[in-house]
């Protein structure tokens, strides 16, 4: 599936990340990276400290120990604004809608950073505003094509159905055209039909915009088929990296979670 | 015949490029087509619909597709689409429109016995499909894709862009003038212009080859029957590869020259067409069906007040409204009550509906139940039947304006010649008879008899004011075991007319009795359930169900007490019955795509339920298999339950 798509060199590189909260350690001493363009998941059993590693990567945790490089810069911990400013977003394992709103206007708001007008204008309508408006709707509708959401359009996001609500989430992260997604079990809950469009509009997605992906996921078919490199994280520690075929064979890897019975 | 609409001066053109060609020299700046794209309807002009189609053909042309060669077409209803036809048609080639829905596996014979080396397709999916498909047909040369999205890293040979191919034609057009001009010049209106496969509810499909000069004729007796304009609107979201889609939304579009409105997606027709509005609309019984489903149940859902006024007004409407339509004479006092009636019920039904602006719509392919019928005519919708079938270009029969029965499809079309064989077959000759079944000369030469009358299969008579009604298939018509006629689509259609049973299946033929399978409509006897709070797992289960059995158990029996008054049918009530475990689909090979039930191969494929039907069993067990969408196989077993129904002596009216 990767072979047409070029890798390109590592764009952040984490080292050496330890993060305890009290007397809880929920990362120890975890070192790895991404590339450009890869699709790279983060596994592992429940409370393996999956999400609190993405949490670290857009800066919504401050890692006690080790650091952080995005493009170049190392740092000692990532700001969330700073993050979505420099091309990262992310969905959210539990579903973080505007459920009052419509799928138009949720995915709207993801264009949010790309908006340069101000209150006073917005609010009369006027130039600048105006302009803005009809450029970040032909993005947005776009994406609604993309993730073929056409008919949820006008849609209140509190009544669909749960598979296309998860979809809203990853089209409004994509309307703020990130460089880098971090998605937060985006297949988690779905029936088999589901989770096959799911991997659909990801790999879509990485093929046609070029986008990274940093994926945890719990279903070990949707993983080992659609990534280009994983990470296995168990009780905070990193226990395998690499191509899914090695992570497979890795003894310490198959022990911890794939042949746990 | 009287002068052509949208031609002027010399003769009218014969062929589709050409009629394409004086819609943009005559009027290059109209609509032709629209397509919502982006949330937007955007459209192309007539002039730009032409050069959008000379640069395809002449891109086909440069890739070396010649005279009399086939171009596949595959996808939804897309403006591309539809001006890839007269593209393939401008070089003298023929459309070979494939449902979009097929597997790789059904589309390899159409694409293996056509002798297919180029298509136009939509999108991955269709790529992935004819790809797929290759590798057992090597001369599929040329697969060329409108929407690039998902294809970025194909490399499959000759696999290309609609965009990159266009580019290729303005190249060739500049290396070679006037070529296109003598390509379309060259063509003459007894070539075939398209080749549509029968749906095959028995054996193979086969590919009806029909002319320009058939279908120009159909189409223009059509829009002379009913008035149709330039200025008229259609949204098209039927498959194409349909006879009706190819009748209405193409030769009737280039004869007339109206829009064409194709919807944003599958799953957007309903927001569409209120945004569209169509003028003239075409649809098989089941979408008026579903629509009508809907309606009811979203009013069940209402407040009292709301349900209490669309039952007021309804009761009204059923009193008046297709004689208001018909211009029969109507007392004051019920015109008022109609006149109110649409202020508050009818006019927004109908808003909502996306059916305000229609003048005419059409329905055909399948009987329509009378309720149905009455429903839509009364809210003054010009809802009308037509009999065609795909060898006829969808023409042999309409229904004129103000001349509307529920059990005819109407009076022989304008250049039709429609008689009775003395079997009851119905027969039909004119222009829009097809030329031939694609290489089967033994079906053409059984199909069409030696005064050149096509054989429609169908069984049927004349009334006393010359309609045609229609009864079953001529080769389904059977006997019971006494000797009594048996028509079993008639006694199935009769059943699907409860909203509850979505379809029917009959058995009896050589039988001492009549027995049916049902499969239950999931929607409205699921809203149904929910309304008693009968809970249920899924489809399976809620067709098992005691309560399940008995509402269809009274819906079988108004048929019996109907078919108790029919004379001779009155031997064929529904002795006994089952309700289904799975869904009849196309995709099992239980109904062709076009949804007709196979019979004989239901009937083989669940023989063991047949004979327990017979036997008077009253359960049996049955294990199927079935294939899911993306084609993988599972099975699926049940305990099916068998009940007997109440029959009634037969009435007879005139002793009455």
């Amino acid at each position: 599936m990767s072979t047409a798509r070029r890798i390109g060199d590592v764009i952040l590189k984490v080292d050496h990340i330890s993060l305890s909260f009290g007397g809880v350690k929920a990362l120890t001493d975890i070192s790895f990276d991404v590339r450009e363009h890869e699709i790279r998941a983060i596994i592992g059993p429940n409370g393996a400290g999956k999400s609190s590693m993405l949490n670290v990567i857009n800066g919504v945790y401050t890692p006690q120990q080790g650091s952080i490089t995005f493009r170049g810069r190392e740092r000692r911990d990532m700001d969330t604004y700073e993050a979505a400013a420099h091309g990262i977003a992310r969905t959210f394992q539990n579903i973080a809608l505007f459920s009052g709103m419509s799928v138009l206007d949720n995915i709207m708001t993801g264009r949010n950073l790309k908006i340069k007008s101000n209150f006073l204008e917005q609010a009369i309508w006027f130039g600048r505003a105006r302009r803005e408006e009809i450029e970040n709707r032909r993005v947005v509708e776009e994406i609604i094509d993309f993730l073929q959401l056409q008919h949820v359009r006008k849609t209140p996001v509190a009544r669909l159905p749960y598979g296309i609500k998860k979809r809203v989430e990853l089209a409004r992260a994509l309307a703020a055209e990130p460089s880098m997604l971090l998605l937060d079990e985006p297949m988690a809950g779905m029936n088999v039909e589901e989770k096959q469009d799911m991997c659909r509009f990801v790999l879509d997605t990485n093929d046609q915009f070029g986008t990274t992906i940093v994926l945890i996921e719990h279903d070990m078919g949707v993983v080992m088929d659609i990534s280009d490199r994983v990470v296995v994280l168990d009780y905070g520690k990193k226990i395998g990296d690499g191509t899914p075929e090695q992570v497979r064979s890795d003894p310490e890897v198959i022990k911890a979670y794939l042949g746990a019975h | 015949m009287s002068d052509q609409p949208g031609a002027h001066g010399s003769a009218a053109p014969d062929t589709f490029p050409r009629l394409l060609l004086r819609h943009a020299a005559t009027r290059p700046d109209a609509p032709a087509l629209r397509e919502k794209y982006l949330g937007i309807w955007q459209s192309w002009t007539w002039r730009q619909t032409a050069t959008e189609v000379r640069e395809m053909a002449m891109g086909l042309a440069a890739l070396g597709f010649k005279r009399g060669d086939h171009l596949a077409i595959i996808g939804d209803n897309r403006p591309q689409l539809y001006m890839a036809f007269t593209a393939a048609q401008a070089l003298g080639g023929i459309a070979v429109p494939m449902y979009q829905d097929a597997i790789a596996a059904e589309m390899t014979y159409v694409l293996e016995n056509a002798g297919i080396h180029f298509a136009i397709v939509e999108d991955q999916e269709q790529v992935d499909k004819l790809i797929e498909a290759r590798t057992a047909l090597p001369g599929l040369e040329h697969i060329i894709y409108e929407d690039p999205r998902g294809l970025r890293n194909y490399d499959a040979p000759g696999l290309d862009s609609l965009d990159a191919l266009r580019e290729r034609g303005r190249e060739f057009d500049r290396a070679h003038p006037g070529r296109f001009e003598a390509e379309v010049a060259a063509g003459n209106t007894d070539d075939v212009s398209v080749m549509l496969y029968t749906s095959g509810t028995t054996g193979k499909p086969k590919g009806v080859c029909q002319t320009h000069r058939a279908f120009i004729m159909a189409a223009r007796g059509g829009v002379e029957f009913d008035h149709l304009v330039a200025t008229d609107n259609v949204l098209s979201y039927l498959p194409m590869a349909w006879v009706g889609d190819h009748l209405f939304s193409y030769a009737q579009f280039l004869v007339a020259g109206f829009t064409v409105n194709c919807p944003e997606s599958a799953d957007t027709v309903m927001t569409d067409l209120r945004e569209i509005g169509p003028t003239y609309y075409f649809a098989p019984p089941r979408i008026f069906e579903g629509l009508l489903t809907e309606v009811t149940i979203r009013m069940e859902d209402a407040s009292r007040a709301k349900r209490w006024l669309y039952e007021k007004f309804m009761t009204v409407a059923k009193r008046c409204g297709s004689d208001l339509l018909e211009g029969k004479p109507v007392s004051f006092g019920n015109r008022v009550a109609y006149a109110l009636g649409n202020l508050l019920v009818y006019g927004p039904l109908k808003n909502t509906l996306g059916m305000s602006r229609i003048r005419v719509a059409y329905t055909a392919g399948a009987a329509i139940g009378p309720d149905l019928f009455r429903f839509y005519r009364s809210l003054g919708i010009n809802l009308k039947q037509l009999y065609g079938s795909t060898e006829t270009c969808a023409y042999a029969c309409l229904q004129p304006d103000g001349q509307i029965k529920l059990d005819s499809v109407g009076a022989v079309a304008p250049g039709a010649e429609v008689k009775i064989a003395d079997n009851g077959e119905v027969l039909v000759r004119g222009a829009m008879v097809l030329k031939e079944y694609y290489k089967r000369p033994d079906a053409t030469a059984e199909a069409i008899d030696e005064q050149g009358y096509f054989r429609t299969g169908d069984a049927g008579v004349f009334d006393r004011d010359g309609h045609l009604k229609i009864i079953d298939r001529a080769k389904d018509v059977g006997r019971l075991a006494n000797g009594a006629m048996y028509a079993p689509n008639y006694i199935e259609n009769k059943l699907k007319f409860f909203s509850h049973i979505k379809e029917a299946v009959c058995f009896g033929h050589e039988r001492d009795h009549v027995t049916a399978f049902i499969n239950i409509d999931l929607t409205s006897v699921g809203n149904w359930a929910e309304r008693r709070n009968l809970v249920y797992s899924g489809y399976i289960d809620l067709a098992g169900k005691e309560e399940v059995y008995d509402l269809i158990q009274s819906c079988v029996e108004s048929v019996n007490a109907e078919l108790a008054t029919e004379g001779e049918l009155s031997h064929s009530q529904i002795a006994r019955f089952l309700v289904l475990h799975k869904e009849l689909d196309p995709d099992d090979d239980e109904l062709t795509r076009t949804r007709k039930v196979r019979r004989s191969f239901i009937a083989e494929k669940y023989a063991p339920l047949v004979a327990a039907l017979f036997e008077g069993r009253h359960v049996q067990h049955i294990e199927t298999q079935v294939k899911f969408e993306d084609g993988r196989i599972g099975a699926i077993a049940a305990d099916v339950k068998i009940r007997d129904a109440k029959t009634f002596p037969a009435v007879t009216r005139e002793a009455a």
